[in-house]
């Protein structure tokens, strides 16, 4: 189990191995995010019933959860590879970490903006500084700061052990954001999935797991696609790059 | 269907320009998302064979 394990590890590692098996796994992830986000964002905008309370602003709810989620998995993954950049000095890691923080920020800031428009008729305010809310900020701005740390380093061997040590020291903004809806007081709703009991109904809690998967294929592809991009400039010295582009 | 008509499908009860303008928002930020590796990697893959050209040129 173990040995099986790590030689899935070294594979991954190396730069050609994970460009071929990502090509063949586009088109599945694909296929699989249009199946799951188009007819589940179709159910949420106009077949799931209206919130009691709320109305049909609560619609945004399909779009919002889903960026937060991939927003808090996207920088959790980025620090794990983090960890294997500084520890085993993986040069793939450094390719993923490296792609995911533009695409984790635009999901910080897709939730960020999809939630103050739902505040706005729900709260009557666009923005109130309670915990939730800025600690998803704070999510963005280190997504920010790993940007500009990698543009701003040249090397991009230095580039990924900076952007390591920031991103981990980072995630301690993770537990904050999930847990500040119960440790402090705010405006904002707490949690609406829970493993025990969901406090919402069940046709609007299929709609959103389906869109919550869908966006997650979505972002795996994002990943996917700009981390293939990373290979081809790093490794274009290499063989077989040259023989992929046909020269 | 939970609307009775197209216009009320797009009104939202009152909410409308709330929920679409989060919708819109999202999908230019997607958009841009996807495009963004298509556009670079055509760049790049041209960029290696134009590296490719010069060194066959000068050796």
């Amino acid at each position: 189990m173990f040995e099986s394990l790590k030689r899935l590890y070294h594979k991954f590692g190396s730069p050609k191995y994970f460009y071929d098996i990502t090509g063949r796994m586009l088109p599945w992830l694909v296929a699989l995010s249009v199946l799951l986000l188009i007819p589940g964002l179709i159910y949420g905008l106009g077949f799931a019933p209206p919130e009691k309370y709320q109305g049909n602003s609560y619609r945004v709810i399909y779009i919002h959860v889903p960026a937060a989620s991939i927003a808090m998995s996207g920088y959790m993954l980025m620090a794990v590879a983090g960890v294997v950049v500084l520890v085993w000095r993986m040069k793939m890691a450094e390719m993923v970490a490296k792609s995911v923080a533009p695409i984790g920020a635009s999901f910080a800031f897709i939730c960020l903006v999809t939630g103050s428009i739902w505040g706005k008729p729900t709260w009557g305010t666009w923005w109130v500084w309670d915990a939730r809310l800025t600690s998803m900020l704070i999510l963005l701005f280190l997504y920010l700061g790993v940007m500009a740390l990698n543009a701003a380093i040249e090397n991009a061997q230095s580039a990924a052990r900076a952007t390591a040590v920031l991103s981990i020291v980072g995630a301690v903004n993770l537990p904050i954001i999930k847990y500040s809806v119960e440790w402090w007081n705010t405006l904002h709703q707490p949690a609406s999935i829970r493993m025990t009991s969901s406090a919402i109904d069940p046709e609007m809690l299929y709609t959103l797991l389906s869109c919550i998967a869908g966006f997650y294929c979505l972002f795996a592809v994002l990943v996917i696609l700009s981390t293939r991009c990373e290979i081809l400039l790093r490794e274009q010295r290499s063989s077989w790059v040259k023989k992929l582009v046909g020269v | 269907m939970e609307f009775e008509t197209f216009a009320d499908f797009i009104a939202m009860g009152k909410h409308g320009p709330y929920v679409w303008s989060a919708y819109g928002i999202t999908l230019v930020v997607v958009i841009a998302n996807i495009l963004a590796p298509v556009i670079r990697r055509k760049g790049l893959v041209e960029e290696i064979k134009r590296k490719a050209k010069r060194e066959q040129l000068e050796s």
